[in-house]
């Protein structure tokens, strides 16, 4: 088949991006051109500021360079500005007479600097903040000149300002409104900020409104306002805003409503041209910060590879002042309103203000000044719009995980030395992050995880990575939308997936692929191990599991070691064992040479370096149920020694632990569970850190959820109090159950806890005794007749090729 | 001198799996995809020597159980922006069966 042709017009960061996103999903779908008004291929536009300051060059922030276009087998037109689509020839022809023709056409011409409409304003000496030519400009005129006039205290013309002082000019910022970034901040935050410029040498004129721009013999001298006033002025930066560039687009007669109209999947009104960037507009709204564009970039690349489904929905924003010494940032909707109330923490002194603004107990808006390590947190917390209500009290206080293993702030992220190590589980430094962010243009955390590895492991130090991105990239940094995908291979969330096969009984992966109408043959190792797992909690005893869509642990049923071998767990009720057993596993070490024998952490044994041939014949002679310490699945459940024994015992915490995993063994779950009884408040058993946790009291039972004693220990939440065994067990296989039932794949009880809110859960377990029933029968019924997975393995000769080496 | 040596009947490999052949001392990754297609290498990650056979395999690519390193099934190679490569094996079916070139 002949590729079909599309032409793009515009150069800049949202349309290549469409393009790099269309070339991933259908590489040989069309034969592409560009045209570029600009004579450099792609740069990163947010770096400007950066460069005016002197602090990177233009070759640092080049994001394709022509090689690029040439790799990827694009005709590229630079210089070349186009001046007339022809929509019923399908041709576009620029300034020069190049001409091309377009089967679709995307339109990504960006924004227009607002040029003030005063007398003087054509004058030699003034200038916008746009492009690469705007920067050389003001350079030059820094070289010669002393005077600079920064019309506009909005984000570009504060870091304009910032910048021409750097290179050593008498800089004046004049601007219209009573404070600084009035559309961004408050009036507290930005007094704050004009004091912290202040002292970095600028001045300022607000309320100040620009009459009439002096000159003589044709070059700037000076700036009379309307009061009267004048300054001198040797150059006149005009930073009052930007407006979509529709020009072309209405010149064609496309629907243009201040930008070029589009619908949910980024097209114009004539169907087979397409918009994305600055110049569009989305539900009534432009955007002028790259992360929404990107998004926009992601959907129309989707439809133009024939993908056909994903949609563009609006974004909410949020904003860094990238001024070096300078933290601020804000995000939402921060001026309050009815119905909002406000949260500030302000110390004028200290150089601090933070202040939230939260309505219908979610988080609306927030401005931070001085401390913004918090601010990616928040900007998450604002576009999930979860319930703050259960963590109001220390909201201010911030994501509360300051720790050793990365959470330590913006500040510490850009101070670090480039030797510093972030990701201990991958060896990865500050400045292989720093570097490869640079390199290839990286914008999110997955792309960094994708080129570097740091985080992808443990994850612990996830905020440290995501510090350093906004550290090195500024306010275009935001971290992933709650829409997310469930992986690369299609657009549905988790919950449509699940949806889908609830809703349309789906039975198998290949069916629910097709139905969902999967980007991938056979999908990835993401999303093939979640839906195998969505397919057996919702429809158990009816689907059948794959073993080729788990994870080699879970196929194998035991873990996988650093040199390839296996560790083997038995399960130890409770952590009760007997002479005979300790005997056996004594025997099976020795017969099988075990190198390595080990009391967990888990109250059981574990027998490492284990061949996976010897796998059967070791659970085969051990005769002990698999411990699934390998599996996404019931894990131990961990006991004191309880009121048998001990002299403060009030309950027979180790009958009920062994009841628990009586009941609740061979259970898989999203992500692991461990339980844990105590049989007094002195909890010896840690039931505070696990995913249910009940402590004997004298008159019953406490039962805790939600707690975690891994990579960020959470500790568990009270739940209910109740009087017998077997409320404990039907309470919390209810809770297990709703959370088999409805969390995503990998989120354990405490961040699904998080995400839906404890009072959801509360109202489903306590207040509705019939639905707690209902959801206790279900976990019963799902649980009934399941094999255990050894002895079927020892004894049975299922998967038997698994463990079986062809030796020739 | 290398032959075509018969391994195993195709049956014998899970689709979407893969079987481990010892040969020489040296163990071998025979890989079949959902299409039937067989591929072979080395049964060594070139990140840090984790045996591929116990990977996810998707689409063409195998994905390393330890660090999840992806490996292309037909060249070997690591997927960008990995880098890395395992030389592959030449395999083939016949009549039903899976012959490996050793
Ligand atoms: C064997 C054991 C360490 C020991 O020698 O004591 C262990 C070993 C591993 N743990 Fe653990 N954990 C062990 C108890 C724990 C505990 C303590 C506990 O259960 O009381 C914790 C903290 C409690 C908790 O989970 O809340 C723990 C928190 C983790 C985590 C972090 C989980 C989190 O959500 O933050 C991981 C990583 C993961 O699961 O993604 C992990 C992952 C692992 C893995 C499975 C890593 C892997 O994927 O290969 C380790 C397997 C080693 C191997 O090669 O076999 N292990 N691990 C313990 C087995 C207990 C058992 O009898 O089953
Ligand atoms: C100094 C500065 C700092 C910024 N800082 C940040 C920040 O910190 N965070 C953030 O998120 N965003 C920031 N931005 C905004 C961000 O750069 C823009 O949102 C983004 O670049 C817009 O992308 P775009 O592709 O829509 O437009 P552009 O990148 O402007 O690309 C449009 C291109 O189209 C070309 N063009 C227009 N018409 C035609 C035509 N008829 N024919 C051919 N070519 C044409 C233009 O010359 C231009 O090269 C900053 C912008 C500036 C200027
Ligand atoms: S056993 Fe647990 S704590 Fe120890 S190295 Fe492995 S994952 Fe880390
Ligand atoms: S050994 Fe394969 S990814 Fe590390």
């Amino acid at each position: 088949m002949k590729p079909m042709k599309l032409v793009m017009v515009g150069n800049g960061m949202a349309g290549v991006r469409t393009l790099e996103e269309v070339l991933k999903l259908a590489p040989d779908l069309y034969q592409i051109t560009v045209f570029g008004a600009e004579p450099y291929a792609n740069y990163n536009r947010i770096m400007l500021s950066p460069v005016l300051a002197g602090e990177q060059t233009i070759q640092d922030i080049m994001l394709n360079d022509v090689d690029w276009y040439r790799e990827n087998g694009i005709t590229l037109h630079l210089g070349k500005k186009v001046v007339k689509i022809d929509r019923k020839n399908r041709t576009v022809h620029a300034e020069d007479g190049t001409s091309a023709e377009y089967d679709r056409l995307i339109l990504a011409t960006g924004s227009l600097p607002f040029i003030l409409p005063v007398l003087g304003n054509d004058l030699d000496g003034v200038v916008s903040f746009r492009d690469i030519h705007d920067v050389d400009r003001m350079i030059d005129a820094a070289r010669k000149f002393r005077h600079a006039v920064v019309i506009g205290g909005g984000l570009l013309g504060l870091e304009a300002a910032n910048g021409l002082k750097q290179r050593g000019m008498d800089v004046t910022v004049v601007h219209i409104a009573d404070w600084l970034m009035e559309r961004q901040l408050d009036e507290t935050a930005a007094r704050m900020l004009q004091k912290s410029l202040e002292q970095k040498g600028l001045k300022f004129l607000l309320s100040k409104a620009t009459g009439q721009i002096i000159g003589n013999d044709g070059r700037v001298t000076g700036l009379r306002f309307k009061d009267g006033q004048e300054i001198p002025a040797d150059l006149v930066v005009m930073a009052v805003g930007i407006r979509p560039n529709t020009r072309l687009a209405e010149s064609a007669g496309i629907h243009c409503d201040r930008g070029v109209v589009v619908n949910d999947t980024m097209q114009t009104y004539d169907p087979r041209i397409y918009a994305v960037g600055e110049c569009v507009a989305h539900r009534g709204t432009s955007y002028g910060l790259v992360a929404p564009l990107f998004e926009m970039g992601k959907v129309c690349a989707n439809h133009l590879a024939q993908m056909g489904i994903g949609r563009y929905t609006g974004s909410v924003v949020s904003t860094k002042l990238k001024v070096t010494g300078i933290d601020l940032f804000s995000a939402g909707n921060f001026g309050g309103g009815p119905g909002t109330e406000e949260i500030v923490l302000s110390d004028p002194a200290g150089g601090v203000y933070k202040k939230l603004v939260l309505k219908d107990n979610k988080l609306e808006g927030a401005v931070l000044y001085g401390d913004t390590v918090d601010g990616a947190w928040y900007f998450q917390l604002l576009r999930e719009g979860r319930s703050v209500a259960g963590i109001r009290d220390h909201l201010m206080f911030g994501q509360s995980h300051v720790g050793d293993t990365g959470h330590l702030g913006q500040n510490k992220a850009a101070a670090m030395s480039d030797e510093m190590e972030v990701c201990g589980c991958n060896g990865v430094c500050k400045g292989n992050i720093v570097k490869a962010i640079k390199e290839n243009g990286l914008f999110t955390l997955e792309d960094v995880r994708a080129h570097t590895k740091a985080s992808s492991s443990c994850g612990s130090c996830t905020g440290l990575v995501e510090q350093i991105l906004a550290s090195v990239l500024g306010g275009d940094y935001s971290p992933q939308p709650k829409t997310k995908p469930l992986c690369g291979c299609t657009d549905h969330t988790h919950d449509e997936v699940r949806r889908a096969i609830r809703e349309h009984k789906l039975l198998a992966i290949p069916e629910v692929m097709k139905f969902l109408e999967w980007r991938t043959p056979d999908g990835c190792p993401s999303c093939r191990p979640a839906i195998n797992y969505y397919l057996i909690s919702t429809w158990p005893h009816e689907v059948e599991d794959d073993p080729q869509s788990r994870f080699i642990n879970e196929r194998a049923h035991a873990n996988i070691q650093k040199d390839g071998t296996y560790s083997v767990v038995p399960r130890m009720w409770g952590g009760i064992t007997t002479p005979a057993e300790l005997r056996r596993i004594a025997e099976v070490a020795e017969k099988y040479n075990v190198p390595a024998v080990k009391v967990t952490g888990g109250q059981r044994i574990d027998l490492l370096g284990i061949k996976k041939e010897d796998l059967p014949g070791i659970w085969a002679d051990l005769d002990m149920p698999s411990g699934h310490a390998y599996g996404k699945a019931l894990r131990t459940v961990k006991t004191c020694v309880g009121s048998e024994w001990c002299r403060f015992g009030t309950q027979d915490s180790t009958r009920m632990g062994i009841d628990l995993e009586q009941a609740f063994y061979k259970m898989w779950a999203p992500h692991k569970v461990k339980l844990a009884v105590s049989g007094c408040p002195r909890n010896c058993s840690e039931a505070a850190i696990k995913d249910v946790g009940v402590i004997g009291v004298d008159s019953g039972w406490e039962i805790y959820i939600g707690g975690n004693g891994g990579i960020k220990t959470e500790v568990a939440e009270f739940l209910a109090k109740v009087a017998s065994a077997e409320e404990v067990l039907e309470y919390s296989g209810a809770f297990l159950q709703i959370y088999r039932e409805e969390a995503y794949y990998l989120e354990r009880t405490v961040h699904w806890l998080q995400r839906v809110g404890m009072d959801t859960v509360k109202q489903r377990v306590l207040e509705d005794a019939e639905g707690r029933k209902a959801a206790y029968q279900r976990l019963l019924f799902a649980l009934r007749d399941e094999k255990d997975p050894w002895r079927e393995r020892a004894k049975e000769g299922v998967q038997r090729h698994e463990f079986e080496t062809i030796t020739l | 001198m290398s032959d075509w040596v018969k391994v195993a009947r195709l049956d014998e490999i899970p689709r979407l799996g893969a079987r481990v052949v010892r040969s020489a001392g040296k163990e071998i990754a025979v890989f079949r995809t959902a299409e039937d297609q067989v591929y072979a290498m080395h049964d060594q990650c070139p990140h840090k020597g984790g045996p591929l056979s116990q990977g996810i395999v998707a689409g063409r690519q195998v994905t390393c159980p330890l660090h999840g390193m992806r490996i292309g099934l037909e060249d070997g190679q690591a997927v960008a922006p990995d880098h890395g490569c395992v030389p592959p094996i030449p395999a083939k079916i016949e009549d039903g069966a899976v012959y490996l070139r050793i």
